[in-house]
């Protein structure tokens, strides 16, 4: 039952509105001093590009920004899998040994605070580093403690996909002949296929962004973009790091705009389809 | 339901059952249960100096590591620091969640009674934000709240202050940090749920003689329980442990025991202290945690996760 919709009083409109300002001023004022050419960062001096001309240049920028790419591309990957396993475990298997456990499990890492994830991941990592002579830390000690977190996220988004999907199709499948993966791959996958896109998406920006954790799992050659930004935002107010902030700013803009026209064309596709096949059948 | 099912077929399902149950337990095991443990145990470790990257290596074996030590447990009880940080940090969290709430749950309550066809913007446009980096949306505070920064130099101009305001490196410039972070944790889950709502039920309530108001409080805001526990949740736990608004946007009086862990590790090099703090972070989260594993449990049964 959807609520009913269309009586927002003066006071609600007020509130949204403000509540909105509150949420984007501060985004703005970052993209307004980016082209600010003034070096206080708070003063205006007149309109400049030369601080995206300095990170063009700026080779420890451009180093992390690679290795954080990379890191966002495989962890999502690894989130999506790994996530999409854990939420058929979650929804269809309602009983099997440990599963209140493993729920915990799986959810536990979307809250926990990152201190603990990082440091626990890095203190293991460095036992086991001496046990047995690996993993040194670096890309690979990041992506693990990114994946435990994407996971959760990709398990989350994937879980209520499937709550809401249509059971009686895949069992007409079995029926027909189907065998598991046959469904799988013939039904389940084209039928969860959007939320695995936005799982993937949202795992790559959580890797992204991930500071925190990423600062206790990288080693001495492994500066992530946000790793890089933070050690220069403890020094001060730096026009630079405005500059990173609108490019990201205009590349999630114009992703979130074409995914958003790419999801509403394929839910129409669906829809359509949908009712063809109603109507043929 | 399916047909023929041979030994195969059986084999296939329940090796593909374990597979699929297996592989994401296991991965989960692995980098989140067996680190815990590996803090939980070099936290109740002991040194002969100060407990330096070398020293750990005389722990690595488990036979001779028998005695466990609480002295850095005690420590913890027993500096008025820590106490102090533990009790600050609970302090910011409470206040940045009711905060959180006093806004959000407004604001989801008026996207939910918004027109149909207004919601998904509405919808996105909370959770843009997030899609861009956090660090730096912590950041562009710094530029608005400093003392040359934006707010001042407008209320300067406007002539309301002749002197700028302090308000960077204050529990002020902290809390609005953490309330701008984690207000959309807050929309969210409250919007999934009162957008939900039967309207039919306002609508006997005003039917029987309730105002507005009474309406207000007696059914729609029971209704969305769940809603509030999971915003407040989502909400206060990670800002127990928050590390980079306080480093950031905070100043000597807002300790924080996120940035105690890391200048623990980072500064003092103090491994098995920093470990005692996680584990005492864990212990302060462990019931509100569990409250938020149980609303998930119970949404997702329900199939409003």
């Amino acid at each position: 039952m959807e609520a009913a919709g269309g009586r927002v009083s003066n006071f609600g409109r007020f509130w949204l509105i403000a509540g909105y300002a509150f949420l984007y001023i501060p985004i703005l004022t970052l993209i307004i001093y980016s082209f600010n050419d003034s070096k206080m960062v708070t003063l205006w001096g007149g309109f400049t590009f030369k601080w995206y001309g300095v990170l063009a240049e700026d080779k420890e920028v451009l180093d992390a920004l690679a290795l954080s790419l990379k890191l966002a591309f495989t962890t999502a990957t690894s989130s999506v899998v790994l996530g999409m396993l854990g939420a058929f475990a979650m929804v269809r298997y309602q009983k099997f040994f440990g599963r209140t456990m493993f729920s915990a499990h799986l959810t536990a890492p979307l809250v926990v605070p990152e201190v603990i994830t990082g440091l626990s991941l890095l203190l293991f990592f460095v036992m086991l580093q001496r046990a047995i002579g690996w993993p040194e830390r670096g890309m690979f000690t990041i992506w693990a403690g990114h994946t435990s977190v994407g996971m959760a996220y990709a398990a989350v988004v994937i879980q209520s996909r499937l709550l809401e999907m249509d059971k009686s199709l895949e069992e007409a499948a079995q029926d027909l002949g189907c065998k598991p993966f046959q469904v799988f791959y013939l039904i389940t996958l084209p039928m969860i296929g959007q939320a695995l896109a936005s799982a993937w998406l949202l795992t790559f920006t959580v890797s992204l962004d991930d500071v925190v954790a990423t600062a206790f799992l990288s080693g001495p050659g492994s500066t992530t973009l946000p790793v890089l930004i933070l050690s220069r935002a403890k020094l001060g107010l730096n026009p630079t790091i405005n500059a990173i902030a609108t490019i990201t700013v205009a590349v999630v803009a114009v992703g979130v705009m074409a995914g958003s026209l790419w999801m509403y064309k394929q839910e129409k596709r669906r829809a359509a389809e949908q009712a063809a096949a109603y109507r043929d059948g | 339901m399916s047909t023929a099912t041979t030994l195969i077929d059986k084999m296939v399902d329940r090796w593909g059952r374990r597979l699929v149950i297996g592989t994401p337990y296991l991965y989960l095991i692995l980098v989140f249960s067996i680190p815990f443990f590996v803090v939980l145990k070099l936290s109740v470790s002991t040194s002969n100096d100060g407990i330096r990257f070398e020293d750990l290596t005389t722990f690595n074996d488990w036979v001779f590591n028998l005695t466990a030590s609480f002295q850095k447990y005690r420590f913890l009880l027993q500096d008025d620091l820590y106490l102090n940080t533990y009790g600050s940090s609970l302090k910011f969290a409470t206040i940045n969640t009711l905060i959180c709430l006093f806004i959000g749950y407004p604001f989801a309550y008026f996207m939910a009674r918004s027109p149909v066809s207004m919601r998904p913007v509405l919808l996105m446009l909370v959770s843009l934000p997030f899609w861009t980096s956090y660090l730096l949306r912590v950041y562009a505070w710094r530029g608005l709240l400093d003392d040359s920064g934006t707010v001042n130099s407008l209320l300067i101009w406007l002539g309301a202050i002749d002197e700028p305001i302090k308000m960077m490196h204050t529990a002020f410039s902290m809390t609005v940090g953490m309330v701008y972070t984690y207000l959309p944790f807050m929309i969210l889950p409250l919007y999934a749920n009162l957008v939900k709502m039967d309207g039919r039920l306002i609508e006997a309530a005003n039917d029987l003689g309730a105002g507005p108001m009474r309406a207000f409080w007696l059914v729609t805001v029971p209704l969305s329980k769940n809603g509030i526990i999971a915003g407040s949740m989502l909400v206060f736990i990670p800002s127990v442990g928050e590390y980079v608004i306080p480093e950031l946007l905070g100043g000597p009086e807002t300790l924080m025991i996120g940035r105690v862990l890391w200048d623990e590790f980072f500064a003092n090099n103090d491994w098995a202290m920093a470990s005692a703090v996680a584990v005492t972070m864990v212990i302060l989260i462990l019931f509100p945690l569990a409250l938020f594993n149980k609303y998930q449990t119970a949404a997702v049964g329900r199939g409003t996760a």
